[in-house]
C-alpha cells in the first residue's frame, strides 16, 4: 500500500503522535508543579489509541510500501504496551523521586516511546527495525537518566547510552551484510531469497546474523548482551524501570519471533507446528543455548542480590530466558506461549515494582531491610507481594505458572531433541524460588510484628489491585487470555 | 447433594477461610471455632461419604467432572476408591484435631488458622482430583501454606527449615511436571487420569527418549517428585529438619498426611500408568525402602531430641511401606503368580500408610504436651516424670508400644502385612529389615526409660498432669490404634478391591524390553 492510502489506517499511531504533541503544548501553559497533569493528557491519548487498536478488528495488510504490516499479532503488543504504559503512568502521578522535577518532558518522552514500540512490533523491513530500535533506545536513555541530581540516575543513562550505542552499531553492520547477500531490506525478499538461494554465503550470513543478535538480545537484556541491565534498572526513576522491564521487551520478543519466523523461516513459516528453518544455520539450538544461559545467568546473580530493585532486574533477565525457550521449537504453541507469558509477566512484574515503588516512596531505599516487618504493619502490600513473588517463581494457582505451564508444554511438544530446556527452565524455577521468597522471608518472618496496620493510598492500593487480582485469577481461570492470544496469533505472511 | 459430595469436602476450608478473613483479628476464640467447625463438618462429611461408599467397587465412586479450560483439555475431575478413601478419612480427622492442638497459639492467630484451612483444602484436593493437571495445582498449593505456617510459627531454626522444605519439594515437583507434560503429549493429550491409566501403558511401551524407554523416564520423573515426599533416601533431609521446627499441628500433618502424598502418588500414578515400569522397578523400590527402615531406625536411635527422633521414626516406618509396595510383582507369572502375597504387601503398605497417620500424629501430639510444659524436648533433661503424670505416661506408652509396632496395636498388623506379602520375592531384603525393626524396638523403649523411670528431675516436680483438651486430640487416634490392630477388617475390606485391581494390572504387566 502506498504512503497515501496507508495512513487512514494508521489511526492509531497518528492519535499517539498528535498526543505526544499536543502534550509538549499543553506543558508549556502549566507551571512546574502542576507539570504531572500532562500525565494523565498523554494517558487520554494512549486511551483513544487503543479504541482505535480495536476498532482496526484483523486487518492484515503491508503500509508505507511494505515498511511495516498491521496484523493482530502487532495489535496484539500494542494493547500489551499501552497497557503496561497506561499503568506506569498511573504509578508516575505517585512516584515521589519525580517531585521537585519538571513533567511534561517525562510523559511526552514516554509517549514517543510508545510510538517506537508501535512501530518495533509492525516491522517488516531492516530499516524500519533499525528506525524503532533507535527511537525506542534513545528514549529510554533519557527518561532512565532523568533524576537529573541522583548520581545512579546519570550512571544509569551513561552506561545505557554507551552500550545501546555499540549494540545498534553492529546491528547496523549486521543488516548490511544481510542486504549485502539478497540485495533487500525487506523480510519477505530475504526469506524469498533465502529459501530460493544457494546457500553458498552461510558464514557471512552466520556473521550477519550474530550481529543483529547483538542488537535484538541488547533490547530484551539476552545474555551476553544484558550487562546494562541491573545499573539501569537500579538508577532510572522506579516507574521507569517498570516500564523498561515490561514494554520493550515485549517489542524486542515481537521482533525476535518476526524476525527469526519470517525471514529464517521456511515458506509456510507460522502456518503450522513443526515448519522447518531455510538456512543450514543451526539458529534453533543457538536460541536454546542462549535461553538457557539467560535464565541461569538471570538467577544465580539474582540470588546475591542486597536490593529488591537490582534483584527483579535480574530476575526480568531470567524472565527473558524462559519466554526465549519457546522460539528454537519451532511451532506456533512456541509463539502463543511467549504471548500468554507476556500476559502474565506484565500484570506480576509491574505489580511487584509498584510495590518497590510505594517502599521508597516511604522509606527512600529498597534493600531487603526495608522491608523487614512489612507484611504485618501492612498487610495488604505484604500478601499481594507475595502474590507476586508466587506468580514470578510460577507457582500454582497463579498467573505466572500458567505462563510457565505453555512455555514447557510447547517445548515438551516438540519432542524430546528439547526435552533438556525443559529440565534447565525446571531447575532455574526451583534456583528463583529462593530469592524471590527471601523477599517473603523479610516481610513476614523476619521484624517485629506491629499492632498498628496501614493501607497504601488510594492510586497505589488500585494499582496493586489490578495487577494482583488478574495474577491470581489468571492462573485459576485463563481462557479469556488463551483466547485473545489465539484470536492474535494471525500475522501478514504473503510473499512479495 | 450426593454429588456434590467430594466438592464440598474439597472447599469446605475454603468457606471457612473466608469465614475467618471476615472475623476481625483480635477475636482469637471466634476465629477458632470457625476453623473448629470447618473441620468438624468436614469430618462429618467425610464420615458420610465413608458410609455410602461401596467397598465392593473397585473404580471411582462420586465422580464429579467439569470443563475446565478444553483448548488444553484440561478438567475439574474428582472421584475416589478404596485407595484414596482412607487418606480422605485421616485427612479430615488429622485436620479437625489440628485446630485442636493449635489452640494454644497466640501469635497472629487469623493468619495461622487461614492457612491451615489453605493447606487442608490442598491435601484433600490432591487425594480427589482424578485430572493430572488439577493434582498438580493442589500439589503445589499446600507448598505455601506450609512455608508459612513452619516459618512464622515454627522453632527457633525456621526459616532455614522452612525454605529446605520448599525448595526440596519444588525440585521434585518441577520434576514432575515435566513428567505430566511428557505422558500428555505421548498419551493422547489428556490429563483425565482414568483414561490415562487405560491408554498409557499401552500408549507408552516401545516409546523411546534418547535411547531409554520413556516408561523409565517417566517413572523417574514422577518417583522423584514423590519420594521427596514420602521421603525415600536419600530425598529425606528436609524431613527432621521440618518435622521438629513446626509447631505441634503441623508436625502431625506433615507426618500423618503429608508423607502418605508420596505413598498415595506412587499406587496411584506411578503403578497406575505404569504397571510394566513397577517390573523395572520393584526390586530399587524393596532396597530403598530397607535403606529407610535401617537408616530411620539408627538415626532415630541417635537422636537426643524427642521430637526429632519421632521425625526420624516416620522414615523408618515409610520405609516398611515400600517394602509392602514392592511385593506386589510376587502376582506376576515369573514369580509363581503369588497373588495372595501381592495381596498381603500392597494392604499391608496402604494400612501401614494410615497406622502411621495416627501413631505419628498420636506421637508429635504427645511431644507437643511435654513440650509445652517443659519448654525443651532433650530426652535426658527428663526422667522419672511417671510419678508426677501418670496419664501422660500411660497414653504415651501406648502410643511408644503402637509405634514399635507390638501386638494388639494396628502397626503391628501392617507391619507383619508388609513383610509376609515381600518375603516370596525379596527374601534377603525382608531377613536385614528386621534389623530395623529391632532398632525400632530399641529407639522407643530406651527413650521412654529416659524419660518415665529413674528419679524425678526436681525442676519438674510441679510439671501440670495432660489437660482434658489435649487428651480430646490424643484419644480418638488411640482407640483407632487399637481397634484396628485388635480387629483389621473393616479396614482391609474397604481398600481390597481396589487394590485387586492394582495387583491385576501390574501382574499383567512385563518387564521392560531393551534399555
Amino acid at each position: 500500500m502506498n504512503n497515501l492510502q496507508s495512513l487512514s489506517l494508521y489511526w492509531p499511531e497518528l492519535i499517539l503522535t498528535v498526543t505526544v504533541l499536543g502534550a509538549i503544548i499543553f506543558d508549556l501553559f502549566l507551571p512546574k508543579e502542576k507539570s504531572r497533569n500532562v500525565g494523565w493528557f498523554v494517558f487520554g491519548g494512549l486511551l483513544l489509541s487503543s479504541f482505535a487498536i480495536i476498532g482496526q478488528d484483523s486487518q492484515t495488510t503491508t503500509l508505507f510500501m511494505d515498511a511495516i504490516v498491521l496484523d493482530p499479532f502487532g495489535q496484539f503488543f500494542k494493547l500489551l504496551v499501552i497497557s503496561a504504559t497506561a499503568l506506569v503512568i498511573i504509578a508516575s502521578q505517585e512516584n515521589n523521586e519525580l517531585k521537585g522535577y519538571s513533567q511534561g518532558e517525562y510523559y511526552s518522552l514516554l509517549g514517543i516511546l510508545v510510538f517506537g514500540l508501535f512501530l518495533m512490533v509492525s516491522s517488516v523491513d531492516l530499516i524500519s527495525v533499525y528506525l524503532s530500535l533507535e527511537v525506542v533506545s534513545i528514549m529510554s536513555f533519557i527518561l532512565s537518566g532523568y533524576l537529573k541530581n541522583d548520581q545512579r540516575s546519570n550512571e544509569s543513562a551513561l552506561k545505557y547510552v554507551i552500550y545501546g550505542a555499540f549494540s545498534s552499531g553492529v546491528m547496523l553492520y549486521g543488516m548490511s551484510l544481510i542486504y549485502g547477500i539478497t540485495g533487500s531490506t525487506n523480510f519477505f525478499e530475504i526469506q524469498n531469497q533465502l529459501v530460493g538461494g544457494s546457500g553458498d554465503y552461510n558464514l557471512i550470513f552466520v556473521i550477519a546474523i550474530v550481529m543483529i543478535l547483538v542488537g535484538f538480545g541488547y533490547k530484551i537484556s539476552m545474555v551476553p548482551f544484558h550487562f546494562w541491565t541491573p545499573d539501569v534498572y537500579e538508577g532510572a526513576p522506579t516507574t521507569i524501570t517498570a516500564f523498561l522491564s515490561v514494554a520493550p521487551k515485549a517489542g524486542g520478543l515481537a521482533l525476535f519471533i518476526r524476525f527469526f519466523h519470517q525471514v529464517m523461516g521456511d515458506g509456510v513459516a507460522l502456518e503450522g507446528n513443526g515448519y522447518l528453518t531455510n538456512t543450514e544455520l543451526p539458529w534453533p539450538q543457538m536460541i536454546a543455548v542462549l535461553a538457557v544461559a539467560t535464565m541461569t545467568l538471570g538467577n544465580l546473580v539474582a540470588l546475591q542480590q542486597k536490593s529488591i530493585k537490582r534483584m527483579l532486574a535480574y530476575s526480568s533477565v531470567a524472565h527473558a530466558g524462559y519466554m526465549l525457550m519457546a522460539l528454537p521449537v519451532l511451532s506456533s504453541d512456541g509463539i502463543q506461549a511467549i504471548m500468554i507469558y507476556l500476559v502474565m509477566y506484565l500484570l506480576m512484574n509491574l505489580g511487584a515494582f509498584f510495590v518497590v515503588l510505594y517502599v521508597k516512596n516511604r522509606t527512600g531505599s529498597e534493600t531487603f531491610e526495608d522491608y523487614s516487618g512489612l507484611g504485618w504493619n501492612m498487610p495488604i502490600l505484604g500478601i499481594v507481594m507475595t502474590i507476586f513473588m508466587v506468580s514470578l517463581t510460577g507457582l500454582p494457582p497463579t498467573a505466572g505458572f500458567i505462563g510457565k505451564f505453555y512455555i514447557f508444554a510447547s517445548v515438551i511438544k516438540a519432542g524430546s531433541q528439547f526435552y533438556w530446556l525443559a529440565f534447565f527452565g525446571a531447575f532455574n524455577s526451583v534456583v528463583s524460588l529462593y530469592y524471590y521468597f527471601k523477599v517473603v522471608k523479610v516481610m513476614f518472618l523476619d521484624g517485629e510484628k506491629s499492632e498498628t496496620i496501614e493501607f497504601p493510598n488510594k492510586p497505589i492500593l488500585g494499582l496493586l489491585l489490578v495487577t494482583a487480582i488478574p495474577s491470581l485469577l489468571f492462573g485459576i481461570y485463563w481462557r479469556p487470555v488463551i483466547k485473545w492470544v489465539e484470536y492474535s496469533f494471525h500475522f501478514f505472511t504473503q510473499i512479495l | 447433594m450426593e454429588s456434590n459430595l467430594l466438592s464440598l469436602l474439597v472447599w469446605l476450608p475454603v468457606l471457612g477461610l473466608l469465614g475467618i478473613a471476615l472475623i476481625p483479628r483480635h477475636r482469637t476464640k471466634e476465629i477458632k471455632w470457625m476453623a473448629a467447625l470447618a473441620t468438624g463438618i468436614q469430618l462429618v462429611l467425610a464420615i458420610v461419604l465413608w458410609s455410602k461408599f461401596d467397598p465392593s467397587d473397585a473404580g471411582m465412586q462420586f465422580v464429579e467432572r467439569a470443563d475446565w479450560i478444553p483448548s488444553f483439555n484440561i478438567s475439574y475431575i474428582l472421584g475416589v476408591d478404596g485407595l484414596s478413601l482412607p487418606m480422605v478419612i485421616l485427612t479430615a480427622l488429622l485436620c479437625f484435631i489440628g485446630v485442636f492442638v493449635s489452640w494454644k497459639i497466640d501469635h497472629a492467630v487469623k493468619g495461622y488458622f487461614a492457612l491451615f484451612l489453605l493447606l487442608d483444602t490442598g491435601i484433600m484436593g490432591v487425594f480427589v482430583s482424578m485430572d493430572f493437571f488439577l493434582f498438580y495445582i493442589f500439589w503445589e498449593v499446600m507448598l505455601l501454606p506450609m512455608y508459612f505456617l513452619i516459618g512464622i510459627w515454627g522453632g527457633p531454626q525456621r526459616e532455614y527449615a522452612a525454605i529446605k522444605f520448599f525448595l526440596y519439594t519444588l525440585f521434585g515437583s518441577v520434576l514432575m511436571l515435566i513428567g505430566i507434560l511428557g505422558l500428555y503429549f505421548t498419551c493422547g493429550q489428556t490429563f483425565d487420569i482414568q483414561v490415562l491409566i487405560q491408554n498409557a501403558p499401552e500408549m507408552l511401551s516401545g516409546v523411546m527418549w534418547w535411547g531409554m524407554s520413556a516408561i523409565k523416564v517417566i517413572w523417574v520423573l514422577l518417583f522423584i517428585g514423590f519420594a521427596i515426599k514420602v521421603p525415600v533416601f536419600p530425598f529425606h533431609t528436609w524431613l527432621p529438619l521440618a518435622h521438629v521446627e513446626a509447631p505441634t499441628a503441623i508436625s502431625v500433618l506433615l507426618a500423618g498426611i503429608l508423607l502418605k502424598l508420596g505413598v498415595y502418588g506412587i499406587l496411584r500414578l506411578n503403578y497406575g500408568l505404569m504397571p510394566d515400569g513397577v517390573w523395572w522397578f520393584a526390586g530399587a523400590l524393596a532396597f530403598l525402602g530397607l535403606i529407610n527402615v535401617v537408616w530411620g531406625g539408627l538415626c532415630a536411635l541417635a537422636q537426643t531430641d524427642l521430637k526429632k527422633l519421632v521425625a526420624y521414626s516416620s522414615i523408618n516406618h515409610m520405609g516398611y511401606s515400600l517394602i509392602g509396595m514392592a511385593a506386589v510383582i510376587a502376582a506376576g507369572s515369573a514369580n509363581g503368580a503369588n497373588t495372595t502375597a501381592a495381596q498381603a504387601g500392597l494392604a499391608g503398605a496402604v494400612f501401614q500408610m494410615f497406622n502411621h497417620g495416627t501413631i505419628s500424629a498420636m506421637l508429635f501430639i504427645l511431644v507437643g504436651v511435654i513440650y509445652d510444659r517443659a519448654h525443651h524436648r532433650e530426652i535426658n533433661g527428663f526422667g522419672g516424670l511417671a510419678s508426677q503424670m501418670p496419664i501422660y505416661t500411660g497414653i504415651t506408652a501406648l502410643a511408644f508400644f503402637a509405634g514399635l509396632g507390638l501386638p494388639g496395636f494396628s502397626g503391628f498388623i501392617s507391619e507383619a502385612m508388609c513383610f509376609i506379602g515381600a518375603f516370596p520375592v525379596f527374601k534377603g531384603i525382608v531377613i536385614a529389615s528386621t534389623v530395623g525393626i529391632l532398632l525400632n524396638a530399641a529407639y522407643f523403649l530406651w527413650a521412654f526409660q529416659r524419660i518415665f523411670f529413674g528419679k524425678l528431675n526436681d525442676k519438674y516436680s510441679d510439671l501440670a498432669e495432660i489437660n482434658s483438651r489435649e487428651l480430646f486430640t490424643v484419644i480418638p487416634l488411640a482407640i483407632i490404634t487399637v481397634i484396628l490392630g485388635v480387629y483389621p477388617a473393616p479396614f482391609l475390606n474397604l481398600v481390597k478391591s481396589t487394590l485387586n485391581l492394582i495387583i491385576e494390572m501390574v501382574a499383567s504387566g512385563s518387564p521392560i524390553a531393551g534399555m
